[in-house]
Protein backbone atom coordinates (compact mmCIF):
# COMPACT_ATOMS: atom_id res chain seq x y z
CA UNK A 1 0.00 0.00 0.00
CA UNK A 2 1.60 3.29 -1.01
CA UNK A 3 1.18 6.22 1.34
CA UNK A 4 0.64 9.67 0.02
CA UNK A 5 1.59 12.62 2.17
CA UNK A 6 1.06 16.12 0.82
CA UNK A 7 3.77 18.03 2.67
CA UNK A 8 2.96 21.75 2.61
CA UNK A 9 6.67 22.52 2.88
CA UNK A 10 9.84 20.75 1.82
CA UNK A 11 11.60 21.50 5.11
CA UNK A 12 8.96 19.76 7.28
CA UNK A 13 8.10 23.00 9.06
CA UNK A 14 4.48 21.93 8.60
CA UNK A 15 3.49 18.42 9.71
CA UNK A 16 -0.04 17.21 8.92
CA UNK A 17 -2.02 16.14 11.98
CA UNK A 18 -3.54 13.12 10.26
CA UNK A 19 -0.15 11.36 10.45
CA UNK A 20 -0.91 10.72 14.13
CA UNK A 21 -4.32 9.16 13.57
CA UNK A 22 -4.33 6.95 10.49
CA UNK A 23 -4.56 3.16 10.91
CA UNK A 24 -3.19 2.30 7.47
CA UNK A 25 -0.27 4.66 7.89
CA UNK A 26 0.50 3.10 11.27
CA UNK A 27 0.59 -0.38 9.70
CA UNK A 28 2.95 0.95 7.06
CA UNK A 29 5.22 2.46 9.73
CA UNK A 30 5.49 -0.92 11.40
CA UNK A 31 6.53 -2.45 8.08
CA UNK A 32 8.80 0.22 6.63
CA UNK A 33 10.41 1.57 9.80
CA UNK A 34 10.27 -0.99 12.62
CA UNK A 35 10.49 -4.05 10.36
CA UNK A 36 12.51 -2.05 7.84
CA UNK A 37 16.07 -0.72 7.80
CA UNK A 38 15.94 1.17 11.11
CA UNK A 39 17.85 -0.17 14.12
CA UNK A 40 15.63 -0.42 17.18
CA UNK A 41 16.83 -0.45 20.77
CA UNK A 42 16.11 -3.86 22.33
CA UNK A 43 17.45 -3.81 25.91
CA UNK A 44 20.71 -3.50 27.80
CA UNK A 45 23.32 -6.24 27.79
CA UNK A 46 23.40 -6.01 31.59
CA UNK A 47 19.85 -7.39 31.61
CA UNK A 48 21.15 -10.68 30.22
CA UNK A 49 24.11 -11.36 32.50
CA UNK A 50 24.09 -15.17 32.37
CA UNK A 51 24.02 -17.75 29.58
CA UNK A 52 20.42 -18.77 28.75
CA UNK A 53 18.98 -15.52 30.14
CA UNK A 54 16.17 -14.14 28.02
CA UNK A 55 13.94 -11.12 28.06
CA UNK A 56 10.89 -10.12 26.08
CA UNK A 57 10.77 -6.77 24.37
CA UNK A 58 9.03 -5.04 21.47
CA UNK A 59 10.22 -3.75 18.13
CA UNK A 60 7.38 -1.55 17.03
CA UNK A 61 4.40 -3.75 17.75
CA UNK A 62 6.26 -7.01 17.10
CA UNK A 63 6.99 -9.05 20.24
CA UNK A 64 10.66 -10.03 20.32
CA UNK A 65 12.78 -12.30 22.53
CA UNK A 66 16.34 -11.23 23.25
CA UNK A 67 18.45 -14.03 24.64
CA UNK A 68 21.95 -15.02 25.48
CA UNK A 69 22.99 -18.44 24.21
CA UNK A 70 25.25 -20.84 26.10
CA UNK A 71 28.26 -19.55 24.21
CA UNK A 72 27.48 -16.00 25.34
CA UNK A 73 26.28 -14.77 21.95
CA UNK A 74 23.19 -12.58 21.96
CA UNK A 75 20.28 -13.35 19.68
CA UNK A 76 16.91 -11.76 18.99
CA UNK A 77 13.96 -13.32 17.24
CA UNK A 78 10.23 -12.85 16.92
CA UNK A 79 8.30 -14.12 19.92
CA UNK A 80 5.77 -16.01 17.84
CA UNK A 81 5.58 -19.77 17.52
CA UNK A 82 6.22 -21.12 14.03
CA UNK A 83 3.33 -23.51 14.42
CA UNK A 84 0.17 -21.57 15.12
CA UNK A 85 1.50 -18.20 16.09
CA UNK A 86 1.23 -18.20 19.89
CA UNK A 87 3.67 -16.13 21.91
CA UNK A 88 6.50 -18.54 22.72
CA UNK A 89 7.48 -16.73 25.89
CA UNK A 90 4.82 -15.04 28.00
CA UNK A 91 7.07 -14.13 30.92
CA UNK A 92 8.93 -10.83 30.90
CA UNK A 93 12.23 -12.57 31.59
CA UNK A 94 13.78 -15.84 32.62
CA UNK A 95 16.57 -18.31 32.21
CA UNK A 96 16.03 -21.48 30.21
CA UNK A 97 18.02 -23.75 27.95
CA UNK A 98 15.02 -24.28 25.74
CA UNK A 99 12.05 -22.03 25.13
CA UNK A 100 8.86 -24.02 24.82
CA UNK A 101 5.59 -22.78 23.37
CA UNK A 102 2.68 -23.61 25.71
CA UNK A 103 0.25 -24.59 22.97
CA UNK A 104 1.80 -27.73 21.42
CA UNK A 105 5.19 -27.62 23.13
CA UNK A 106 7.26 -26.73 20.12
CA UNK A 107 10.82 -26.11 21.31
CA UNK A 108 13.24 -23.37 20.43
CA UNK A 109 16.93 -22.87 21.13
CA UNK A 110 18.32 -19.67 22.66
CA UNK A 111 19.17 -18.63 19.13
CA UNK A 112 15.53 -18.90 18.08
CA UNK A 113 15.84 -22.10 16.03
CA UNK A 114 13.00 -24.57 16.09
CA UNK A 115 14.70 -27.66 17.51
CA UNK A 116 11.93 -30.09 18.18
CA UNK A 117 8.21 -30.73 18.32
CA UNK A 118 6.16 -33.47 19.97
CA UNK A 119 4.89 -36.41 17.87
CA UNK A 120 6.96 -35.33 14.92
CA UNK A 121 7.20 -38.95 13.78
CA UNK A 122 3.67 -39.73 14.92
CA UNK A 123 2.62 -42.55 17.26
CA UNK A 124 2.92 -46.21 16.34
CA UNK A 125 3.49 -45.28 12.75
CA UNK A 126 0.44 -43.08 12.54
CA UNK A 127 0.16 -39.33 12.14
CA UNK A 128 3.11 -37.00 12.64
CA UNK A 129 4.66 -34.43 10.39
CA UNK A 130 5.57 -35.14 6.76
CA UNK A 131 9.03 -36.71 6.32
CA UNK A 132 10.37 -33.64 4.56
CA UNK A 133 9.21 -31.13 7.16
CA UNK A 134 12.05 -28.62 7.49
CA UNK A 135 12.27 -27.14 10.99
CA UNK A 136 14.95 -24.68 9.97
CA UNK A 137 12.81 -23.24 7.21
CA UNK A 138 9.96 -22.32 9.54
CA UNK A 139 12.01 -20.98 12.48
CA UNK A 140 10.88 -17.57 13.75
CA UNK A 141 12.26 -14.57 11.99
CA UNK A 142 15.58 -13.50 13.46
CA UNK A 143 16.84 -9.96 13.89
CA UNK A 144 20.37 -8.82 13.27
CA UNK A 145 21.69 -7.79 16.67
CA UNK A 146 24.56 -5.45 17.42
CA UNK A 147 25.88 -4.63 20.85
CA UNK A 148 27.02 -1.05 21.11
CA UNK A 149 28.98 -0.73 24.38
CA UNK A 150 26.27 -2.64 26.24
CA UNK A 151 23.22 -1.21 24.51
CA UNK A 152 21.61 -3.81 22.25
CA UNK A 153 20.02 -2.86 18.95
CA UNK A 154 18.27 -5.04 16.39
CA UNK A 155 16.96 -4.76 12.87
CA UNK A 156 14.88 -7.05 10.67
CA UNK A 157 16.61 -5.79 7.57
CA UNK A 158 19.50 -7.69 5.99
CA UNK A 159 20.38 -4.61 4.00
CA UNK A 160 20.39 -2.09 6.87
CA UNK A 161 23.69 -0.25 7.19
CA UNK A 162 25.93 -1.37 10.10
CA UNK A 163 24.78 -0.03 13.46
CA UNK A 164 27.90 2.10 13.94
CA UNK A 165 27.22 3.88 10.66
CA UNK A 166 23.53 4.21 11.53
CA UNK A 167 24.22 5.82 14.90
CA UNK A 168 27.12 7.82 13.57
CA UNK A 169 30.09 8.99 15.58
CA UNK A 170 27.69 11.14 17.57
CA UNK A 171 25.45 8.27 18.63
CA UNK A 172 28.19 5.78 19.41
CA UNK A 173 30.04 8.45 21.40
CA UNK A 174 27.00 9.21 23.51
CA UNK A 175 26.34 5.55 24.29
CA UNK A 176 29.99 5.21 25.29
CA UNK A 177 29.61 8.22 27.57
CA UNK A 178 26.69 6.69 29.45
CA UNK A 179 27.99 3.12 29.52
CA UNK A 180 31.69 3.74 30.09
CA UNK A 181 31.56 1.73 33.33
CA UNK A 182 29.74 -1.52 34.12
CA UNK A 183 26.16 -0.75 35.09
CA UNK A 184 23.67 -2.09 37.58
CA UNK A 185 19.97 -2.15 36.71
CA UNK A 186 17.89 -0.29 39.31
CA UNK A 187 14.51 -1.11 37.83
CA UNK A 188 11.77 -0.24 35.42
CA UNK A 189 8.87 2.09 34.97
CA UNK A 190 6.14 2.13 32.38
CA UNK A 191 3.85 4.87 31.23
CA UNK A 192 1.02 4.40 28.76
CA UNK A 193 0.28 7.57 26.89
CA UNK A 194 -2.87 7.95 24.79
CA UNK A 195 -1.07 9.56 21.88
CA UNK A 196 0.74 8.54 18.72
CA UNK A 197 4.32 7.30 19.22
CA UNK A 198 5.70 10.03 16.95
CA UNK A 199 4.44 12.69 19.33
CA UNK A 200 6.77 11.22 21.93
CA UNK A 201 9.60 11.05 19.39
CA UNK A 202 8.99 14.74 18.64
CA UNK A 203 8.92 15.57 22.33
CA UNK A 204 12.38 14.05 22.76
CA UNK A 205 13.72 16.27 19.98
CA UNK A 206 12.11 19.42 21.30
CA UNK A 207 14.42 21.26 23.66
CA UNK A 208 12.17 24.32 23.41
CA UNK A 209 9.42 22.75 25.53
CA UNK A 210 11.61 21.56 28.38
CA UNK A 211 11.83 24.71 30.45
CA UNK A 212 8.30 25.86 29.55
CA UNK A 213 6.16 22.75 29.99
CA UNK A 214 8.30 21.42 32.82
CA UNK A 215 8.22 24.50 34.99
CA UNK A 216 9.92 22.59 37.77
CA UNK A 217 13.16 22.81 35.79
CA UNK A 218 13.18 26.58 35.90
CA UNK A 219 11.48 27.23 39.21
CA UNK A 220 14.01 25.17 41.11
CA UNK A 221 16.95 25.92 38.83
CA UNK A 222 17.54 22.40 37.48
CA UNK A 223 17.59 23.56 33.91
CA UNK A 224 16.92 26.83 32.14
CA UNK A 225 17.09 27.69 28.47
CA UNK A 226 19.67 30.32 29.45
CA UNK A 227 22.15 27.61 30.46
CA UNK A 228 24.80 26.73 27.92
CA UNK A 229 23.69 23.81 25.83
CA UNK A 230 21.98 23.04 22.57
CA UNK A 231 21.05 20.35 20.10
CA UNK A 232 23.40 17.99 18.33
CA UNK A 233 22.45 15.57 15.58
CA UNK A 234 23.98 12.86 13.45
CA UNK A 235 24.78 13.72 9.84
CA UNK A 236 21.39 12.42 8.64
CA UNK A 237 19.52 14.36 11.38
CA UNK A 238 17.60 11.29 12.51
CA UNK A 239 19.11 11.14 15.99
CA UNK A 240 19.42 14.07 18.34
CA UNK A 241 20.73 15.14 21.67
CA UNK A 242 19.38 17.90 23.84
CA UNK A 243 21.92 18.87 26.46
CA UNK A 244 22.85 21.51 28.99
CA UNK A 245 25.86 22.30 31.12
CA UNK A 246 25.46 22.61 34.87
CA UNK A 247 25.69 26.10 36.42
CA UNK A 248 26.49 27.83 33.13
CA UNK A 249 24.10 30.80 33.35
CA UNK A 250 23.35 33.52 35.89
CA UNK A 251 20.13 34.18 37.76
CA UNK A 252 19.98 37.62 36.10
CA UNK A 253 20.04 36.10 32.61
CA UNK A 254 17.26 33.76 33.58
CA UNK A 255 15.08 36.47 35.11
CA UNK A 256 15.28 38.59 31.97
CA UNK A 257 14.62 35.62 29.67
CA UNK A 258 11.58 34.34 31.52
CA UNK A 259 10.09 37.79 32.27
CA UNK A 260 7.32 37.30 29.71
CA UNK A 261 6.26 33.84 30.89
CA UNK A 262 4.25 32.85 33.89
CA UNK A 263 7.27 30.96 35.20
CA UNK A 264 8.11 31.56 38.82
CA UNK A 265 11.77 32.20 39.44
CA UNK A 266 13.28 32.19 42.91
CA UNK A 267 9.91 32.57 44.62
CA UNK A 268 10.06 29.00 45.74
CA UNK A 269 12.66 26.79 47.22
CA UNK A 270 12.56 23.10 48.01
CA UNK A 271 12.64 22.37 51.72
CA UNK A 272 14.72 19.31 51.03
CA UNK A 273 17.44 20.27 48.59
CA UNK A 274 18.94 16.82 48.23
CA UNK A 275 16.56 16.13 45.37
CA UNK A 276 18.52 18.59 43.25
CA UNK A 277 22.02 17.58 44.30
CA UNK A 278 24.28 16.86 41.36
CA UNK A 279 27.52 14.91 41.62
CA UNK A 280 29.43 15.74 38.47
CA UNK A 281 30.41 12.27 37.27
CA UNK A 282 31.08 12.84 33.58
CA UNK A 283 34.15 14.58 32.19
CA UNK A 284 32.00 16.87 30.00
CA UNK A 285 30.21 18.64 32.87
CA UNK A 286 26.71 18.12 31.46
CA UNK A 287 23.92 17.74 34.03
CA UNK A 288 21.31 17.14 31.40
CA UNK A 289 21.84 14.93 28.39
CA UNK A 290 19.17 13.21 26.36
CA UNK A 291 20.49 11.50 23.24
CA UNK A 292 17.63 9.99 21.32
CA UNK A 293 17.96 7.43 18.55
CA UNK A 294 15.52 6.90 15.71
CA UNK A 295 13.03 5.30 15.98
CA UNK A 296 12.51 4.11 19.53
CA UNK A 297 15.31 4.91 21.96
CA UNK A 298 16.47 7.49 24.43
CA UNK A 299 19.34 7.64 26.87
CA UNK A 300 18.59 10.07 29.65
CA UNK A 301 20.65 11.83 32.27
CA UNK A 302 19.02 14.33 34.56
CA UNK A 303 21.56 15.15 37.24
CA UNK A 304 22.51 11.68 38.52
CA UNK A 305 19.48 9.80 37.27
CA UNK A 306 20.47 7.61 34.36
CA UNK A 307 18.30 5.49 32.18
CA UNK A 308 17.08 4.34 28.82
CA UNK A 309 13.62 4.72 27.42
CA UNK A 310 12.07 2.57 24.74
CA UNK A 311 9.01 3.71 22.82
CA UNK A 312 6.56 0.87 22.23
CA UNK A 313 3.84 1.86 19.77
CA UNK A 314 0.40 0.45 20.64
CA UNK A 315 -1.69 1.40 17.63
CA UNK A 316 -1.96 4.91 16.16
CA UNK A 317 -3.50 6.35 19.32
CA UNK A 318 -1.25 5.02 22.09
CA UNK A 319 2.26 4.07 23.09
CA UNK A 320 4.09 2.81 26.12
CA UNK A 321 7.25 4.46 27.39
CA UNK A 322 9.34 1.74 28.99
CA UNK A 323 12.08 3.21 31.15
CA UNK A 324 15.04 1.29 32.54
CA UNK A 325 16.95 3.06 35.30
CA UNK A 326 20.53 2.15 36.05
CA UNK A 327 23.50 3.13 38.15
CA UNK A 328 27.07 1.91 38.01
CA UNK A 329 28.20 -1.40 39.43
CA UNK A 330 30.71 0.35 41.68
CA UNK A 331 28.16 2.77 43.20
CA UNK A 332 28.13 2.59 46.98
CA UNK A 333 24.88 2.43 48.96
CA UNK A 334 24.77 6.22 49.37
CA UNK A 335 25.14 6.79 45.63
CA UNK A 336 22.43 4.25 44.81
CA UNK A 337 20.15 6.01 47.29
CA UNK A 338 20.98 9.36 45.72
CA UNK A 339 20.15 8.04 42.25
CA UNK A 340 16.82 6.69 43.52
CA UNK A 341 15.95 9.96 45.23
CA UNK A 342 16.86 11.75 41.97
CA UNK A 343 14.50 9.32 40.22
CA UNK A 344 11.72 11.55 41.59
CA UNK A 345 12.63 13.82 38.68
CA UNK A 346 11.99 11.31 35.88
CA UNK A 347 9.47 8.66 34.89
CA UNK A 348 5.68 8.71 34.94
CA UNK A 349 5.64 10.63 38.24
CA UNK A 350 8.77 12.66 37.53
CA UNK A 351 8.82 16.32 38.48
CA UNK A 352 10.31 17.14 35.09
CA UNK A 353 8.62 14.50 32.96
CA UNK A 354 5.05 13.93 34.11
CA UNK A 355 3.77 16.78 31.94
CA UNK A 356 4.86 15.09 28.71
CA UNK A 357 2.06 12.54 29.03
CA UNK A 358 -0.50 15.28 29.49
CA UNK A 359 0.82 17.45 26.65
CA UNK A 360 0.91 14.55 24.18
CA UNK A 361 -2.61 13.44 25.09
CA UNK A 362 -3.80 17.02 24.67
CA UNK A 363 -2.36 17.06 21.13
CA UNK A 364 -3.83 13.66 20.25
CA UNK A 365 -7.29 14.69 21.48
CA UNK A 366 -7.42 18.01 19.69
CA UNK A 367 -5.87 17.03 16.35
CA UNK A 368 -8.18 14.10 15.61
CA UNK A 369 -10.85 16.38 14.26
CA UNK A 370 -8.46 18.31 12.06
CA UNK A 371 -6.97 15.93 9.50
CA UNK A 372 -6.21 18.83 7.18
CA UNK A 373 -4.47 20.84 9.92
CA UNK A 374 -0.72 21.01 10.45
CA UNK A 375 1.74 21.51 13.28
CA UNK A 376 3.92 24.61 12.91
CA UNK A 377 7.59 23.82 13.46
CA UNK A 378 9.63 26.95 12.90
CA UNK A 379 11.29 27.64 16.25
CA UNK A 380 15.01 27.80 15.51
CA UNK A 381 14.39 28.62 11.86
CA UNK A 382 13.23 27.14 8.55
CA UNK A 383 15.16 25.48 5.74
CA UNK A 384 18.10 23.13 6.27
CA UNK A 385 18.40 21.35 9.61
CA UNK A 386 21.63 21.90 11.55
CA UNK A 387 23.12 21.61 15.03
CA UNK A 388 22.52 24.63 17.23
CA UNK A 389 24.43 25.92 20.24
CA UNK A 390 21.28 27.25 21.87
CA UNK A 391 18.08 25.76 23.12
CA UNK A 392 15.31 27.82 21.62
CA UNK A 393 14.89 25.45 18.72
CA UNK A 394 12.85 22.53 17.53
CA UNK A 395 14.86 21.92 14.36
CA UNK A 396 15.62 18.28 15.31
CA UNK A 397 11.89 17.56 14.98
CA UNK A 398 12.18 18.47 11.31
CA UNK A 399 15.19 16.15 11.11
CA UNK A 400 13.07 13.34 12.53
CA UNK A 401 10.33 13.89 9.96
CA UNK A 402 12.78 14.03 7.07
CA UNK A 403 14.12 10.56 7.92
CA UNK A 404 10.66 9.24 8.70
CA UNK A 405 9.54 10.43 5.24
CA UNK A 406 12.58 8.81 3.62
CA UNK A 407 11.88 5.40 5.17
CA UNK A 408 8.16 5.66 4.49
CA UNK A 409 8.86 6.58 0.85
CA UNK A 410 6.91 9.82 1.11
CA UNK A 411 9.57 12.51 0.79
CA UNK A 412 8.44 15.59 -1.10
CA UNK A 413 10.33 16.39 -4.29
CA UNK A 414 13.35 18.42 -3.15
CA UNK A 415 12.70 17.59 0.50
CA UNK A 416 15.52 18.47 2.88
CA UNK A 417 17.44 15.69 4.62
CA UNK B 1 -6.49 4.90 56.35
CA UNK B 2 -9.96 6.33 55.92
CA UNK B 3 -8.55 9.80 56.56
CA UNK B 4 -5.72 8.98 54.16
CA UNK B 5 -8.15 8.12 51.37
CA UNK B 6 -10.57 10.96 52.05
CA UNK B 7 -7.92 13.69 52.11
CA UNK B 8 -6.54 12.44 48.78
CA UNK B 9 -9.96 12.01 47.20
CA UNK B 10 -10.98 15.52 48.23
CA UNK B 11 -7.71 17.01 47.04
CA UNK B 12 -6.79 18.08 50.57
CA UNK B 13 -3.17 17.18 49.93
CA UNK B 14 -1.80 19.47 52.65
CA UNK B 15 -3.94 17.64 55.23
CA UNK B 16 -2.83 14.30 53.79
CA UNK B 17 0.79 15.30 54.47
CA UNK B 18 -0.12 16.02 58.09
CA UNK B 19 -1.02 12.37 58.61
CA UNK B 20 2.69 11.53 58.38
CA UNK B 21 5.47 11.71 60.98
CA UNK B 22 8.39 14.12 60.34
CA UNK B 23 10.77 11.21 59.72
CA UNK B 24 8.36 9.35 57.51
CA UNK B 25 9.01 7.36 54.38
CA UNK B 26 6.51 7.39 51.51
CA UNK B 27 7.19 5.58 48.30
CA UNK B 28 5.41 4.26 45.27
CA UNK B 29 6.95 1.17 43.74
CA UNK B 30 5.65 -1.39 41.28
CA UNK B 31 5.12 -5.07 41.80
CA UNK B 32 7.20 -5.77 38.70
CA UNK B 33 10.27 -4.26 40.40
CA UNK B 34 9.56 -5.68 43.85
CA UNK B 35 9.28 -9.21 42.49
CA UNK B 36 12.67 -8.87 40.81
CA UNK B 37 14.24 -7.38 43.92
CA UNK B 38 14.87 -4.10 42.11
CA UNK B 39 14.84 -0.90 44.15
CA UNK B 40 13.41 1.50 41.55
CA UNK B 41 10.78 3.95 42.76
CA UNK B 42 8.17 5.96 40.92
CA UNK B 43 8.06 8.37 43.83
CA UNK B 44 10.10 8.49 47.03
CA UNK B 45 9.90 10.98 49.86
CA UNK B 46 12.16 9.95 52.74
CA UNK B 47 10.93 12.66 55.12
CA UNK B 48 7.94 14.93 55.57
CA UNK B 49 9.66 17.92 53.96
CA UNK B 50 9.90 16.00 50.70
CA UNK B 51 6.17 15.31 50.92
CA UNK B 52 5.54 19.03 51.50
CA UNK B 53 7.77 19.83 48.52
CA UNK B 54 5.79 17.46 46.28
CA UNK B 55 2.49 18.96 47.29
CA UNK B 56 3.75 22.52 46.91
CA UNK B 57 5.11 21.68 43.49
CA UNK B 58 1.72 20.25 42.47
CA UNK B 59 -0.01 23.36 43.67
CA UNK B 60 2.25 25.87 41.95
CA UNK B 61 4.60 24.28 39.47
CA UNK B 62 3.63 20.96 37.90
CA UNK B 63 0.92 20.60 35.31
CA UNK B 64 -1.13 17.44 35.29
CA UNK B 65 -4.48 16.12 34.20
CA UNK B 66 -7.35 17.71 36.10
CA UNK B 67 -9.21 14.80 37.68
CA UNK B 68 -11.01 13.42 40.70
CA UNK B 69 -9.52 10.51 42.64
CA UNK B 70 -11.52 7.81 44.40
CA UNK B 71 -9.80 5.25 46.61
CA UNK B 72 -11.60 2.02 47.43
CA UNK B 73 -9.84 0.21 50.26
CA UNK B 74 -9.82 -3.47 51.17
CA UNK B 75 -9.67 -4.92 54.68
CA UNK B 76 -6.66 -4.22 56.92
CA UNK B 77 -4.35 -7.14 57.47
CA UNK B 78 -2.19 -6.63 60.58
CA UNK B 79 1.27 -8.07 60.21
CA UNK B 80 3.05 -6.88 63.39
CA UNK B 81 2.63 -4.67 66.42
CA UNK B 82 5.38 -3.61 68.83
CA UNK B 83 5.85 -0.65 71.17
CA UNK B 84 2.93 1.25 69.68
CA UNK B 85 4.22 0.69 66.15
CA UNK B 86 1.67 -1.17 64.15
CA UNK B 87 2.33 -2.74 60.74
CA UNK B 88 -0.41 -3.67 58.31
CA UNK B 89 -1.17 -4.24 54.68
CA UNK B 90 -4.27 -3.22 52.77
CA UNK B 91 -5.24 -3.48 49.14
CA UNK B 92 -6.57 -0.49 47.22
CA UNK B 93 -8.20 0.42 43.97
CA UNK B 94 -7.84 3.94 42.75
CA UNK B 95 -10.26 5.24 40.16
CA UNK B 96 -9.74 8.49 38.30
CA UNK B 97 -12.56 10.52 36.86
CA UNK B 98 -12.04 13.29 34.34
CA UNK B 99 -13.79 16.63 34.58
CA UNK B 100 -16.17 15.35 31.89
CA UNK B 101 -17.16 12.51 34.18
CA UNK B 102 -15.30 9.67 32.44
CA UNK B 103 -13.99 7.18 35.03
CA UNK B 104 -11.21 4.68 34.69
CA UNK B 105 -9.33 2.31 36.94
CA UNK B 106 -6.09 4.18 37.47
CA UNK B 107 -4.18 1.89 39.81
CA UNK B 108 -4.66 -1.24 41.84
CA UNK B 109 -2.27 -2.64 44.42
CA UNK B 110 -1.58 -2.70 48.11
CA UNK B 111 -0.27 -0.50 50.87
CA UNK B 112 2.39 -1.69 53.27
CA UNK B 113 2.11 0.63 56.25
CA UNK B 114 3.79 1.28 59.58
CA UNK B 115 1.85 3.57 61.89
CA UNK B 116 2.51 4.86 65.39
CA UNK B 117 -0.62 4.39 67.44
CA UNK B 118 -1.14 6.69 70.42
CA UNK B 119 -4.62 6.39 71.91
CA UNK B 120 -7.05 7.28 69.15
CA UNK B 121 -4.36 8.93 67.06
CA UNK B 122 -2.34 7.23 64.36
CA UNK B 123 0.71 8.81 62.74
CA UNK B 124 2.04 7.30 59.54
CA UNK B 125 5.66 6.32 59.81
CA UNK B 126 6.01 4.60 56.50
CA UNK B 127 3.74 3.96 53.56
CA UNK B 128 4.91 1.87 50.63
CA UNK B 129 2.49 1.70 47.76
CA UNK B 130 3.12 -1.49 45.81
CA UNK B 131 1.22 -0.98 42.58
CA UNK B 132 0.18 -3.97 40.52
CA UNK B 133 -0.57 -1.41 37.83
CA UNK B 134 2.98 -0.99 36.62
CA UNK B 135 1.87 0.65 33.40
CA UNK B 136 0.89 4.09 34.64
CA UNK B 137 -1.98 5.49 32.55
CA UNK B 138 -1.02 8.95 31.26
CA UNK B 139 0.95 10.11 34.30
CA UNK B 140 1.15 9.83 38.07
CA UNK B 141 0.85 13.12 39.92
CA UNK B 142 -1.42 13.09 42.94
CA UNK B 143 -0.28 10.42 45.42
CA UNK B 144 -1.80 6.96 45.53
Amino acid sequence: MPADVAWPRKDYSRVPFWLHHDEDLYALEMERIFRGPAWSYLCLEAELPKPCDYRSTWVGDTPVIVSRAKDGAIHAFVNRCSHRGAMIVRELRGNAERLVCLYHRWCYSNAGELTGLPFRKGLKGEGGMPEDFDMQAVSPQRLRVTNCHGMLFGTFSESAEPLEAYLGEFGVGMIQRFLARPIRILGYSRQRIAGNWKLYAENLRDTYHASLLHEFFVTYGVDRATQKGGVKMDARHRHNMNHAYAASDSDEDAKTAYADTATRLDRMRLRDQKLLKFHDEFPDGMNLAAPTFFPNALLIQINNTLGTRQIRPKGPGAHEVFQTLFGYADDDAAMTRHRLISANLVGPAGFVSMEDGEAIEAVQKATRSSPEGCAVIEMGGRGPVADQAHRVTEAPIRGFWSYWAELMGVEPVGGIR
Amino acid sequence: MAAYAITLDEDRLEEWVELFAEDCDYRVVTRENVEQGLPNVLMWCDNKDMLRDRVESYRHVNVYNPHYDRHVLGPLHFTAAKDGLCAFEQSYSLFQTSLEGESRLFSVGRYRVEALIDGNQAVLKSVTVIADTGQVPSLLATPI
